[in-house]
């Protein structure tokens, strides 16, 4: 039980702070006395955070299942020839940065969430792409020579054997997109999409420290809420 | 009967097993010897289809197994591996049950053939069952890795070094281990080694392999006696052939027996019928005695060997 106690105390501050943003008006009039608004209201945090949280959902499913699904491929006898070109790509392609991506996907998708989630999806897979690669790279060869030459087939030997031993190593790697996908969700703000980046911009284009240290804070938040979450949820040793 | 027929196996332009004939008959134990990248393992592989012939052909009960479903041939066919293998995700009685989970035997059939295996490998259940392999000493998990080779019951037992990363006191424990079970299941075994004394010890069929080919195939006093090249005369060393020799020959052929047994004289140096001519030897140099008292079964003094008999075993 105590495992949960960190990821719902994140959860209930985050909440509440979307709702009762406006009781911290004396510490954002420290931060911003020009006589600006001080507490973003253009659209209720609550939703924002929603719909934030709905682009990495989103993407991290569809992240998720297109990268196991490569990395299982390429480790098979049939996709083996891609190996090195799929796991050149899942190194260099973190160095992208996920701005360029979304700057590309615009002209090709338009405004709104479509660009962002293009951007997340390509970008978050890359970590679990890689995770998964290392996963099943590193697992003995005498275990999968003894459970194929005690006659398992193909797919047994991965689904009983292979994907449970690499299961850590993908969910690290789940884990890591998710956390860099909540920051990058951010940026979609910049192109039409509604996340919780939408203060930071507003105050960044106004000059308004408050509403960027808003918006960071309920971004930063919500990264340490899912972190501990996946924290939690981890298997423990045996 | 597990036969091969004009076997051959290249890898690219390197032969790896070189046109072997081979036949090894129900209840026989074959250890394939011979240095690394002789050939020995790739010949294993190709048996239980791991590896596909180049040419020839191999037969498991007078069945071509390249026409039988590799995964139904593997299912009878126990496979032990150097490593172990065992999955480090599941616990000692779920890797044991791997094969009879996968035949489809009920609940209850496996748990008792989880404990019945368990028992026969002197792993005790109520402590060893729920242990994972991470929680195992090399010997413990080699076990294991036997338990869930014999698991299913089946005919055949393929084995690929697999003694061979265990210290030595562990691998002899292993080893009597082995002979004790096969005393009692006789299986058909084949196994691997470079360890020559381990062959002979184990097996009751040796096929010396160099360079892809058999060079020698037979008993094991055969071929300390006969050896057929001077490349198995060299694995079997000069020096130590006539204690070799000694030892794979127990006491009780060469003793002379009384008439009847008779109660043990305290204080006289004695050997066991079932030890070998190589220990009672031993004792004889350690005590300085040119004879001891043979002690059988029950404790009785059944006969003396002297050790003029002993210089005579290779006559």
């Amino acid at each position: 039980m105590q495992r949960w106690l960190t990821p719902c105390v994140l959860i209930s501050l985050l909440l509440a702070l979307c709702v009762y943003m406006p009781i911290l008006k004396p510490a954002f009039q420290w931060i911003q006395s020009d006589g600006q608004a001080l507490v973003y209201e253009r659209s209720s945090l609550l939703a924002l955070l929603k719909n934030h949280m709905l682009l990495v959902l989103a993407s991290a499913l569809i992240g998720t299942v297109v990268a196991v699904s490569a990395g299982i491929f390429v480790t098979r006898p049939s996709g083996r020839d891609f190996l090195p070109l799929v796991s050149q790509i899942a190194s260099i392609g973190q160095t992208v940065p996920p701005v360029a991506v979304m700057a590309l996907a615009v002209p090709a998708v338009g405004f709104g969430e479509a660009p962002i989630l293009v951007a997340l999806i390509l970008y978050g897979l890359l970590p679990i792409l890689r995770n998964t690669l290392t996963g099943l790279e590193n697992i003995d060869e005498s275990v999968r020579e003894a459970a194929k030459g005690m006659g398992m087939s193909a797919s047994q030997v991965l689904i009983q054997i292979e994907l449970p031993l690499a299961f850590r190593v993908i969910i690290a790697g789940i884990r890591t997109s998710v956390t860099i996908n909540i920051a990058t969700a951010a940026i979609g703000s910049t192109v039409g999409a509604r996340t919780l980046g939408d203060p930071v911009i507003a105050g960044l284009v106004n000059g308004n420290t408050a509403y960027v240290v808003q918006g960071a804070l309920l971004i930063g938040l919500l990264a340490l809420t899912t972190d501990s979450l996946f924290e939690a949820l981890e298997p423990g040793p045996r | 009967m597990i036969e091969l027929r004009n076997v051959t196996r290249h890898f690219g332009k390197t032969i790896a097993v070189d046109n072997i004939n081979l036949t090894i008959r129900s209840g026989e134990v074959c250890a394939l010897v011979g240095s690394s990248g002789c050939g020995k393992s790739t010949t294993l592989r190709m048996i239980n289809r791991l590896l596909p012939l180049s040419s020839g052909e191999i037969l498991v009960d007078n069945k071509d197994i390249q026409y039988m479903d590799a995964r139904a041939l593997r299912l009878n066919m126990g496979y032990v591996i150097q490593g172990t293998g065992l999955f480090p995700h599941w616990s000692v009685a779920r890797n044991i049950a791997m094969v009879p989970r996968l035949l489809n035997w009920d609940k209850a059939a496996i748990s008792q053939r989880v404990d019945e295996l368990l028992n026969l490998l002197g792993l005790e259940p109520n402590i060893y069952a729920n242990k994972y392999p991470h929680q195992l000493s090399g010997g413990e998990a080699q076990r294991v890795g036997v338990a869930r080779a014999l698991a299913a019951d089946p005919k055949i037992l393929l084995m690929d070094e697999p003694f061979g990363a265990l210290d030595a006191i562990t691998r002899e424990a292993l080893q009597m281990e082995v002979l004790r079970i096969q005393k009692q299941v006789r299986k058909t075994i084949v196994f691997v080694t470079h360890d020559i004394d381990e062959a002979l010890r184990l097996a009751t069929r040796v096929a010396v392999m160099d360079q892809g080919r058999i060079i020698q195939y037979d008993t094991p006093v055969n071929i300390l006696r006969y050896p057929a090249s001077e490349f198995v005369e060299q694995l079997i060393g000069w020096q130590d052939r006539g204690l070799r020799l000694l030892a794979l020959q127990p006491v009780h052929k060469l003793m002379v027996s009384h008439q009847t047994p008779r109660p043990t004289t305290p204080g006289v140096i004695a050997v066991q019928e079932s030890d070998s001519l190589r220990t009672a030897l031993s004792l004889m140099i350690w005590h300085n005695q040119p004879q001891l008292a043979v002690i059988n079964a029950t404790g009785e003094e059944s006969g003396i060997l002297t050790h003029s008999q002993i210089l005579k075993v290779s006559i």
